[in-house]
């Protein structure tokens, strides 16, 4: 099994290991991606399941009547401003959290480390369910300790959208401090001490010496938080209820999910999921060409 | 730095320690606190009268325990199913060379960038046609759950054990060939175990996977309540405005303690190899 000339005994033993592998994921996502693309070209509902009625072939019918409507695109304005919310709070507390762990020692240091980890750890439902109680109107935490006694944070379209921001950011933020942390930690200190011993400001350092390194780390802690926060799902619909009073706080995934499952236009819903692949594909190109920047060598 | 200014540092870093931790404490301390504590318009942050019954609550009213342990058989499931098939596929990619090698690495990176949310309705319908002739895997069994995970899973599990196969010098292999030992012997006997460590962190990862989801769930499991698992057995609970937080806490314990036990146990071990996948 030595790495070194293609032969054919490595070849047909790589086929065999690879085997399984393969058939999950042409079986279960590559299979599933082509049917995704092919129910959103067709008049895919209720009687069409059931098949009380024959598919009808609409091409990209479903895309013109998303394109054209304007839920769709204030759904996608919400998702892109919420994503970008939840990206820079994340990133924000994140890089803080991490710088301020380098300064302080170990005991600190590990609490604050098994505290991120606890959130990080929590279940999005859980997490969900646990945020709501804190804020939850009647016996709220949060409510007692303001007096804003019945004041209903789930209610007001951009409250609710706060909460549920905060709770992502909250288990998300985890992930960016401690590859942040480890990436600080990676600089040579011999590296800060010429900075120190050209008399260079502490805030000088940040920008012209620990920030070009840590560049390529950031990038991807960036486009990984950009991925995730895009199809925040569990938490954007456990929190309210399904998408907010009268869909006030739909994002494309829970959009999706109910235009397919609860009115049952599911060649409408995957139309939605292409769209949202796609998106996510063009930001997976500029993460590849990132890894490919930072040295990264398949 | 001064010893004034890391004194400070460190205050601000406990405090921050302390609100992050805080709703784990208060999902625990509401979990234990007596029924008439919980619903006080005045909450206080400790309980005199720690109780259980809000547990017991959720375990005999709700049948808490079913889904629990359907939500373990479907996370054990995928765990030892996806370590299995993501360590041979590891052990191919990083050991043997063949065309196509350079190809099927870049597919493993991009299809974890797939949003697998938007494909529910084709896994939807796959499920119902695979029920026709495989039950136990079809809408309203748990086999379907193990199976999109299994396939959700494995891109990471195996762009991830790919780091730890690695690093296993090839003078081992070498001197295992020299000694007569065929190449299945080289991978069970001598590979697997050393790639233990690696098989660990990415098992946790996995098994959060499968046991955090709750969009799968809730559309596969579609009639069969028995089958259905803990995060969408959690929401059995809540309805509007007569929640039993007391109940809702103390599944919400239930559900939050396996996962943090598991992390604190292997964090060395998840953070060096997250590093490690992060890195290539």
């Amino acid at each position: 099994m030595t790495a070194g000339p293609a032969t054919r005994g490595q070849g047909r033993a790589a086929l065999a290991y690879l085997a399984p592998a393969l058939l999950v994921l042409v079986a279960l996502l590559g299979y599933p991606v082509y049917q995704l693309v092919v129910i959103s070209l067709y008049d895919y509902g209720q009687e069409q399941v059931s098949g009380g009625a024959p598919l009808t072939f609409l091409g990209l019918a479903n895309y013109g009547t998303l394109l054209g409507s304007a839920k769709f695109w204030s759904v996608l304005g919400q998702t892109v401003g919420f994503a970008a919310v939840c990206v820079v709070g994340s990133l924000a507390l994140g890089t803080a959290l991490a710088v301020l762990a380098t300064r302080v020692r170990p005991w600190a240091r590990g609490a604050l480390f098994l505290a991120a980890l606890g959130a990080w750890a929590t279940p999005a439902v859980a997490g969900s369910t646990i945020w709501l109680f804190l804020f939850d109107a009647n016996f709220g935490l949060v409510n007692s300790l303001l007096g804003l006694d019945g004041f209903s944070w789930t209610y007001g379209k951009w409250t609710a959208f706060g909460l549920v921001a905060a709770e992502v950011v909250w288990c998300s933020f985890p992930f960016v401090m401690i590859t942040l942390f480890a990436g600080i930690r990676a600089i040579p200190p011999e590296v800060l001490e010429a900075a120190a011993l050209d008399g260079a400001s502490a805030w000088r350092t940040a920008r012209s010496v620990v920030l070009p390194l840590l560049r390529p780390l950031l990038v991807v802690v960036t486009i990984q938080s950009i991925i995730w926060d895009f199809k925040v799902f569990t938490q954007v619909y456990v929190m309210t209820g399904g998408g907010g009073i009268a869909g006030r706080n739909l994002v494309l995934n829970v959009y999706a999910y109910q235009e397919a499952f609860a009115a049952s236009e599911y060649g409408l819903g995957s139309a939605i999921g292409v769209v949202m692949t796609l998106i996510l594909l063009a930001v997976t190109g500029f993460y590849l060409r990132a890894l490919r920047r930072s040295g990264e060598v398949l | 730095m001064s010893g004034a200014r890391r004194g400070l540092a460190e205050v601000v870093t406990v405090v921050v320690a302390g609100v992050v931790a805080f709703p784990l404490f208060w999902m625990v301390l509401t979990a234990v606190k007596p029924q008439d504590e919980v619903i006080s318009a005045d909450p206080v942050p400790w309980t005199l009268r720690p109780s259980l019954d809000s547990f017991v609550r959720a375990l005999t009213v709700q049948n808490l325990g079913r889904y629990f342990l359907n939500s373990v058989i479907v996370a054990l499931a995928v765990v030892a199913l996806s370590m299995l098939v993501a360590f041979l596929a590891a052990a191919a990619l990083t050991r043997l060379r063949f065309r196509g090698r350079t190809t099927m690495l870049v597919m493993l990176l991009v299809v974890q960038m797939v949003p697998v949310e938007a494909l529910t309705v084709p896994l939807f319908f796959l499920m119902r046609s695979v029920g026709e002739s495989v039950p136990a895997f079809g809408l309203n069994h748990l086999g379907s759950l193990v199976l999109v995970h299994l396939a959700f899973s494995l891109p990471f599990a195996i762009w991830m054990l790919r780091g730890f196969v690695a690093a296993v010098p090839v003078e081992l292999e070498e001197a295992a060939t020299v000694d007569g030992a065929s190449r299945s012997v080289f991978l069970w006997r001598i590979l697997f175990p050393l790639v233990a460590p690696g098989l660990v962190a990415t098992s946790v990862l996995s098994f959060i996977h499968a046991w955090n989801d709750f969009l799968f769930a809730k559309t596969f499991i579609i009639s069969a309540e028995d089958n259905q698992t803990l995060p969408l057995a959690l929401q059995v609970f809540v309805k509007p405005d007569q929640n039993d937080w007391g109940a809702i806490m103390a599944g919400s314990t239930l559900m939050t303690i396996p996962v943090l036990v598991f992390f604190v146990l292997v964090r060395r071990k998840l953070v060096s190899g997250l590093a490690g996948s992060v890195k290539g």
